[in-house]
């Protein structure tokens, strides 16, 4: 028989493509992965492309305005807080730390929150129930008082408070696992694979894992805009991040003090979280409603 | 010469362990038949009637409470199981459900040639595009997923998975209750081809006694876990003994004479 394609040209979109072409639909939801791009390059190039340092003091320009009121100066686009540096800067900086820190901290707790989950939903009996409902009273505690606990222990700063985050956030993710896992463990495929001779190690990885990892980017989404809040809040409190780093929160509790003579050095920090939040959310929800899209279809 | 399937009073208890005291809520009783070599047998019954039960514990997916199941004279133990999946092959009710949404047949293919086989990747994938054509897709199909087929193609696929590993018996369980009556003779044409030309033994369960008395050599009824007849297809169809057995028929006959 002559080896026929009479589908050569057609396309074969993966079920990953489907949810992409379903998310495009949204716009509101591809403004905000705009949004989420233009924040990512913020952060990596952003800092790369600017003139002055951080924490470097222009003490000629004191509390300088934005360049676009009548005495801003082109040379500070975003003005100069109370020290004389430089905001644009410092928002710019305040991206990579802020943005980079929460990213970390997401793909780490997403790591770990998915194994444990993955093992917690393939036992079964006792040790699955404990793992469960532990970490269900765990999730009732909002994730930035569990954070502010640990970092009572442990001590302020950058680094406690990453640990802290990130432990508060593991709780879900493991939760968000197990749901999965069980659910579908009991789908007929997984016995149709099992029938084939898979044991529940390639069963996890090989027939659910592709299942589920568009779930887990949703999740991860919703985990980025809580980690962006509550490094932010935790440096506003000086927490976290202490008070010289250019992170966003702690620039805002710096600028508190001269909020009335410079509101913008407070207003473009402050512009800066939201905005990254908002297009987070933007994107978590475009990919949640296009995936239930795709799963409904 | 030793039957391809030999099944010895094959029992299974389902317990319920309530707070208090202990429970039976389901049994299989006794079940004992033998199956030939290119030979078809049509297990019948009402939902509920330990059907699909039965086909669990032939594939090994459910372990038996007692009895055992002989592959041409020989025992096969739960512990065997790669001996096992590579003889008795089953064909899901839902072959929907039965295909990972996420995969592409070709994966979906090659995942048993994986596990059960020693062939290398080319010829694993020439394997695949053989089964493929074999059950009439063509071999661009192994590269589609589960969503861009019909439900008549998803049928298909499931018996090119059941195929692909050379089995001595496929077992299928109602693979045709989802589908329209022209590619349900169609899949039944299929079925019947590659028996013919593979040398299958062939497990069925169905409610459709019109395909049952089409293609089936002997039949088992069973009702409420107990086997009540068994026999010859024409025997039982044109002498049934039990009630239940007559009853069903007679609902049957009915349907027809009606539609004529």
């Amino acid at each position: 028989m002559p080896k026929s394609s009479f589908y050569e040209e057609e396309v074969y979109p993966s079920p990953m493509r489907q949810t992409w072409n379903e998310f495009q639909r949204n716009h509101i939801a591809l403004g905000g992965l705009w949004c989420l791009v233009f924040f990512l390059l913020t952060s990596l190039v952003g800092p790369m492309l600017l003139p002055y340092g951080p924490l470097q003091q222009n003490t000629d320009a004191l509390l300088l305005a934005p360049a676009w009121a009548a005495n801003g100066d082109i040379e500070h686009l975003f003005g100069t807080d109370a020290l004389g540096r430089d905001i644009l800067t410092r928002v710019a900086h305040g991206c990579r730390i802020t943005f980079g820190v929460s990213f970390i901290l997401v793909i780490l707790s997403m790591l770990v929150g998915c194994s444990i989950g993955a093992y917690a939903g393939m036992s079964r009996g006792i040790r699955s129930s404990v793992i469960n409902h532990l970490l269900d009273a765990i999730m009732a505690i909002p994730t930035l008082l569990i954070a502010i606990i640990i970092v009572a222990i442990l001590g302020t700063g950058l680094m406690n408070a990453m640990w802290a985050i990130s432990l508060a956030l593991i709780p879900q993710f493991i939760h968000q696992t197990r749901d999965i896992v069980r659910r579908e463990f009991h789908k007929e495929y997984v016995t149709a694979a099992r029938l084939d001779g898979a044991g529940n190690n390639r069963i996890l990885f090989h027939s659910i894992l592709p299942n589920m990892i568009e779930m887990l980017v949703v999740q991860g989404t919703m985990a980025l805009s809580v980690a962006i809040l509550d490094v932010s809040a935790l440096g506003f409190l000086s927490l976290g991040a202490q008070s010289p780093s250019p992170e966003l929160g702690a620039m805002l509790s710096d600028s508190l003090e001269t909020a009335y003579v410079a509101p913008w050095s407070i207003a473009l920090p402050g512009a800066a979280i939201f905005l990254m939040v908002l297009s987070i959310n933007l994107v978590g929800d475009g990919l949640r409603t296009a995936l239930k899209n795709r799963l409904t279809q | 010469m030793t039957p391809l399937l030999t099944v010895n009073n094959l029992t299974y208890c389902k317990k319920v362990r309530p707070w208090l005291g202990k429970k039976e809520i389901f049994r299989l009783a006794p079940v004992s038949f033998e199956l030939k070599a290119g030979e078809t047998m049509a297990i019948m019954g009402e939902n509920g009637s330990g059907k699909s039960l039965l086909a669990k514990l032939l594939v090994g997916v459910e372990r038996p409470s007692g009895g055992n199941i002989l592959l041409n004279g020989e025992a096969l133990s739960h512990s065997n199981k790669q001996q096992r999946f590579r003889a008795i092959r089953m064909i899901f009710q839902h072959s929907k459900e039965s295909l990972n949404p996420a995969l592409t047949l070709g994966s979906l293919l090659e995942e048993p040639l994986i596990l059960n086989t020693d062939l290398d990747a080319p010829s694993r994938k020439k394997k695949i595009e053989l089964t493929l054509t074999q059950v009439g897709m063509l071999p661009e199909h192994q590269y589609f997923y589960r969503h861009m087929l019909s439900e008549g193609q998803r049928q298909r696929v499931a018996v090119a998975r059941a195929l692909i590993l050379n089995p001595q018996i496929i077992v299928a369980d109602e693979p045709f209750a989802a589908l329209d009556p022209s590619v349900r003779s169609q899949t039944v044409n299929l079925l019947m081809k590659l028996q013919r030309d593979l040398g299958l033994g062939f497990i069925f369960i169905s409610h459709n006694l019109g395909i049952v008395r089409h293609i089936s050599d002997r039949i088992l009824v069973l009702a409420d876990g107990n086997v009540v007849e068994s026999g010859k297809t024409d025997v039982i169809f044109n002498w049934p003994k039990s009630e239940y057995t007559q009853r069903l028929i007679q609902a049957y006959q009915a349907l027809i004479t009606r539609d004529d």
